[in-house]
């Protein structure tokens, strides 16, 4: 058994000044990742800072009309939240088609961002793995890779960003918030994941030892008629193979905005901005989206066994976003 | 109600009598019992798929806090080498032999601690090095070294003029289909608690069937049988797994006798998926030709399954094609492959579940290009006798299954054309497939004495894991002493009681039944005499009949209706009927329940097990429930099942057992209903979303849409 030191702080400054005064201390938030990878032996923290004490599991209204959830905020709270789920339908529908029922409950807000890899070889200390040990090599590469990534990945990691609640928050352009003891800061959600380049170990901006405090979803009037679906190899309890989060707004007969983010197909939540430039502005025609879902997977770049995740991308986004289409088309004549 | 006012047990739904206890958690398995002095080991398994170890270095594992040693080939005790299983020679038993390494997941050491957390971390301080060598796990019937499988079930069927048959046959179907490796899963994880008293071995384990097990580790450790003394009273599942004699009771047997004390071996998830047997993946070729009308003319099934070179092993894939259907020529052949994988066990209807998916599907494709009615020709072609022995069967209904599932399940308004179902963007499709599976008892003992206070103690080695076996015999036994089940006192799962058959090959409670049944006769007479106690013990092994006249199967016909979206590949099953032909049903509720189970593991074989080996190192990738997909709730529609009117007639009772028939057929009927809804025939086992997807083009557009 490995020993570990366990504390819980109540103040903000002392969890981050625990967490820089100690080697190897992480901080613990729900734990549904961070105590599974130690029990796999991936991680192993000499000490958590538990967070859960810390003010920041409240959902605020923004000055902008946005709204601010806070990091410590649960899954299931933030899926059950009824400004949520009006504005921002998307995201509830994400959470719910995540995890379970107890995970939810447990899971938070910042925890679900940071969550790593569901690759089976980065879970296994045992595989060589460039994420869990850099220069290592990566095993999935040419090993069983059925369900890794078909875009932007590179010759050192293949691996999926496995996070749904963090599909539609990109779709949405939300921003990170931290805490260092330096002082605040931001970081849209765009720029918080890092490119995998040739360190797959470092995955997002968050500087060392900051702390997230809240994730901010800018107002958006589109995100209201916005939608997620997930596709998995069972009908629940399981990740992502490929999932959508998108949202519509047409007026006049014309798309006055549009966004599209993809899950389960990189490193990062993939939003598809080539997608959403291909659709703005011209009406939401079966062939413009057709087209929209076309330009935007023609960059796709299958592994040796994932070719059905290109055609599935491309399939879900025209699915969505011809849902969507034919919403606004029964509101208009409702 | 018999004579005495006594309601007859047997035909009554009754809960199971130990479910209070488990759902309460106050059922102890083995790794609740608590043991004085225990120590606990904590297995260590290869890395590679074939080579030597070249070194294991415990260094720094003997120095850590409360260990007490290390076990491997260079340490631990020798055991028979010539150790012999179900199905012959079985060299994966003498386990930290030798250093060769024939798969990965192979036991290599035991680090023993005084808790399982110390254990777990010395054992991950061991340095273990290797020299491998090339590996070999690339499955197929044409594999360079595959050979004739075992015909300890008896010689593959010849009978009539293959060739010519398929030659003047209208239509011939000639495909092949796959299926992959699987993992049993078992709820409650392998696990044994062994200890040594003057020379006798005493276990707690969790196995399907303790005498069978204490058999083997006697042979094993080259003890007298006497001396070995196995029970496994309540059991978390085992659907095969814990037929085998499995490593968590070898290497507790082993550490409790170098350290002197007793040791618990508990797998973890990953190790069970890793280290205990899985169902084999199987390649098969299957011919059918038919006349025009339907009738089939010849039929030739030939099955290919993997197995490891340490030990014998049947997957018995080619029952159906001997036995659902009448034809002039029959030829099955089945073909084992040697490669270096965990060594396979029998795996929820093993054989009968890959197998009748195959079979079952080919005989769709007949209907298929023949354009008639999947059921209607499987109907027209049901045998008067046995179609390859010329005997015949001791019951058959299974023209009642079909046509009372038919007449259920709506049968008749079938459109048989596939893909004109549609329901918004999916697209619906249903189908059918039958399945034999046979019956029969193995030699079981069983001693039942009456008490003096008028109750009567039954002993008998059943297993129940869960199915209710328990609760079947206890009503058994009441029916057959003429008595309420509340003067039963039943005891299984021990080896001590005797010969028993385990709960496997769908045959413990028919087994034990009989047993029951022949000492409750034997004791009846013994009561006329008043003193008390008076006890009464049978064996039926001379009491079976292993040459009947006539060939004794179970029957079922399983519907089945399925969603696809085509766009996605998301197959959705939407209901499940199986209707049953099982003999005289004990207790129909636990029954129902028993084959339900079945048929969702059907279920989920059809559309997610799979066990992914990595093509570079041939490790297993999915050794956890994330990994390895189990049909979740919300995959498992409205199941049903029910059954026909029967009566075994070779049973005294009229008894046979459906342990796995449920999960039999349901495959084959699923991925029959995935050709009906999209048109394309799947021949590879799951059928996963990646294989069902179509591009764009293939599926139909939902209407454009616009909003202009
Ligand atoms: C069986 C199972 C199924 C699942 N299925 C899904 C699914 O389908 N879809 C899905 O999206 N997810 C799924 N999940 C993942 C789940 O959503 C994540 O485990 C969860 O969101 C993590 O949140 P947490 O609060 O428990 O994080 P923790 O485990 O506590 O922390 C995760 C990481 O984040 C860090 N951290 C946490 N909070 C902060 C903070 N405020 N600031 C800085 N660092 C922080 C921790 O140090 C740690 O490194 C599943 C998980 C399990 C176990
Ligand atoms: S894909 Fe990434 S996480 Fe998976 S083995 Fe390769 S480097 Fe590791």
């Amino acid at each position: 058994m490995r020993a570990f030191a366990y504390q819980r702080t109540t103040q903000i400054r002392d969890a981050l000044n625990l967490v820089a005064q100690h080697d190897g201390a992480r901080f613990l938030a729900g734990g549904t990742n961070i105590v599974d990878l130690m029990k796999a032996g991936v991680e192993s923290p000499a000490r958590l800072v538990d967070i859960r004490s810390l003010a920041l599991g409240e959902i605020a209204e923004a000055p902008d009309g946005g709204l601010v959830l806070g990091a410590t905020v649960t899954n299931s709270s933030v899926a059950a939240d009824a400004q949520v789920r009006l504005r921002y339908p998307a995201l509830s529908q994400a959470i719910l088609a995540g995890a379970s029922g107890q995970l939810r409950n447990m899971a938070t807000v910042g925890g679900n961002l940071l969550q790593r890899t569901r690759c089976a070889y980065f879970s296994d200390p045992s595989e060589a793995c460039n994420k869990r040990v850099p220069g290592s090599g990566c095993s999935a590469i040419n090993g069983a890779h059925h369900n890794h990534a078909i875009l932007d990945w590179t010759s050192h990691c293949v691996a999926t960003h496995p996070s749904d609640m963090a599909v539609p928050l990109t779709a949405f352009d939300a921003v990170v918030r931290y805490e260092t003891l330096h002082g605040p800061g931001e970081i849209p959600l765009a720029e918080f994941y890092l490119p995998v380049g040739d360190r797959p170990d470092r995955e997002t901006a968050l500087p060392d030892g900051a702390l997230i405090t809240a994730v901010v979803l800018p107002a958006a009037a589109v995100a209201g008629r916005s939608r997620y679906r997930k596709v998995r190899e069972r009908a629940s309890y399981a990740f992502a193979t490929v999932s959508v989060a998108a949202a519509l707004d047409v007026q006049h007969g014309l798309v006055r905005d549009v966004r599209i983010a993809l899950g389960g197909v990189a490193s990062r939540p993939w939003r598809a901005r080539l997608a959403e430039s291909a659709l703005c502005g011209g009406p939401a025609t079966a062939e413009r989206i057709s087209v929209a879902a076309e330009v935007e997977i023609a960059a796709a770049k299958p592994l040796r066994d994932n070719a059905y995740k290109v055609t599935l991308a491309r399939n879900l986004i025209e699915a969505v976003l011809t849902e969507l289409a034919a919403d606004s088309g029964e509101e208009r004549n409702g | 109600m018999n004579p005495d006012g006594i309601t007859a047990a047997v035909g009554e739904s009754r809960p199971r009598v130990e479910g209070r206890l488990k759902v309460t958690g106050s059922a102890h398995y083995v790794a609740d019992l608590p043991m004085p002095n225990l120590a606990h080991g904590w297995m260590v398994t290869a890395t590679v798929s074939h080579g030597r170890i070249r070194d294991i270095d415990a260094t720094d594992a003997l120095a850590m806090p409360g260990v007490l040693g290390v076990l491997d080939h260079r340490n631990a005790r020798r055991l028979n080498p010539d150790v012999a299983h179900h199905f012959g020679p079985d060299r994966s038993l003498p386990m930290l032999q030798h250093e060769v390494i024939e798969y990965a997941g192979r036991p290599i050491a035991l680090v023993v601690a005084e808790t399982p957390e110390q254990a777990r971390a010395a054992a991950a301080a061991l340095r273990v090095t290797y020299d491998a060598e090339p590996h070999d796990i690339e499955f197929s019937m044409n594999h360079p070294a595959v050979r004739p499988a075992s015909t300890l079930f008896g010689p593959e069927a010849d009978t009539g003029d293959l060739e010519a048959e398929l030659a003047a046959s209208a239509v011939v179907v000639d495909e092949v289909y796959h299926t992959p490796e699987e993992s049993h899963s078992a709820l409650e994880p392998h696990v044994a608690t062994a200890w040594w008293e003057d020379g006798h071995l005493h276990a707690l384990d969790s196995n399907q069937g303790p005498f069978g097990i204490s058999q083997v580790m006697a042979s094993l450790f080259l003890i007298d049988p006497e001396r070995v003394h196995i029970r496994a009273e309540h059991v978390g599942g085992g659907f095969g797994a814990k037929t085998v004699c499995g490593a968590q009771i070898i290497l507790a047997a082993m550490a409790a006798e170098h350290f002197q004390r007793p040791v618990r071996v508990a797998l973890t998830r990953r190790q069970v998926f890793l280290a205990t047997g899985s169902r084999p993946p199987t390649e098969q070729r299957v011919r059918i030709g038919a006349d025009a009308d339907g009738r089939l003319r010849a039929v030739h099934h030939h099955a290919a399954f993997a197995l490891s070179p340490l030990a014998e092993y049947i997957e018995w894939c080619t029952e159906q094609a001997r036995t659902l259907y009448a034809a002039p020529a029959i030829r099955t052949e089945l073909s084992a492959v040697p490669l270096n994988l965990l060594p396979p066990c029998s795996m929820r209807g093993p054989g009968a579940a890959p197998g009748s998916f195959a079979f079952e599907s080919a005989v769709d494709e007949v209907a298929e290009r023949l354009q008639i009615d999947p059921l209607q020709l499987r109907l027209l072609n049901q045998p008067v006798v046995s179609p390859v022995s010329g005997r015949p069967f001791s019951t058959r209904r299974l023209v009642q299954c079909f046509q009372e599932g038919a007449r259920r399940f709506g049968w008749a308004q079938r459109d048989h054309r596939p893909r004109v179902r549609r329901e918004g963007n999916l697209l619906v499709g249903t189908g059918v497939a039958a399945v034999a599976f046979i019956a029969g008892v193995f030699p079981s003992a069983a001693t039942i004495t009456a008490e003096a206070d008028g109750t009567f103690s039954v002993r008998v080695g059943a297993t129940d894991i869960g199915t209710g076996a328990r609760t079947a015999l206890i009503a058994v036994a009441a029916d057959a002493l003429g008595v309420g089940t509340e003067r039963i006192h039943l005891h299984i799962g021990d080896s001590d009681i005797g010969p028993a058959a385990g709960a496997g090959g769908s045959r413990g409670t028919t087994s034990c039944a009989f047993a029951i049944i022949e000492t409750a006769k034997a004791l009846r007479e013994k009561l006329v005499d008043p003193a008390r106690p008076v006890t009464a013990s049978v064996d039926t092994t001379p009491l079976i009949n292993w040459q009947p006249d006539e060939e004794r199967y179970t029957y079922s016909a399983v519907f089945a209706e399925v969603t696809v979206d085509p766009a996605t590949g998301e197959v959705r099953v939407r209901r499940l009927l199986g209707m049953f032909a099982v003999g005289r049903v004990i207790n129909p509720l636990l029954a129902r329940s028993q084959l339900i189970g079945g048929m969702i593991g059907g279920l989920s074989m059809a559309l997610h097990e799979e066990s992914v080996r990595d093509p570079i190192t041939g490790r297993l990738v999915t050794a956890d429930f994330a990994g390895y997909h189990i049909s979740a709730h919300a995959d498992v529609p409205n199941v049903e099942a029910d059954f026909v009117v029967d009566y075994e007639p070779q049973d005294p009772s009229g008894f046979n057992g459906l342990g796995e028939i449920g999960n039999a057929g349901t495959a084959a009927a699923i991925a029959n209903a995935v050709w009906h809804a999209t048109g394309t025939r799947h021949r590879t086992l799951p059928i996963s979303l990646g294989r069902v997807i179509e591009p764009a083009a293939a599926h139909d557009h939902p209407g454009a849409v616009s909003v202009a």
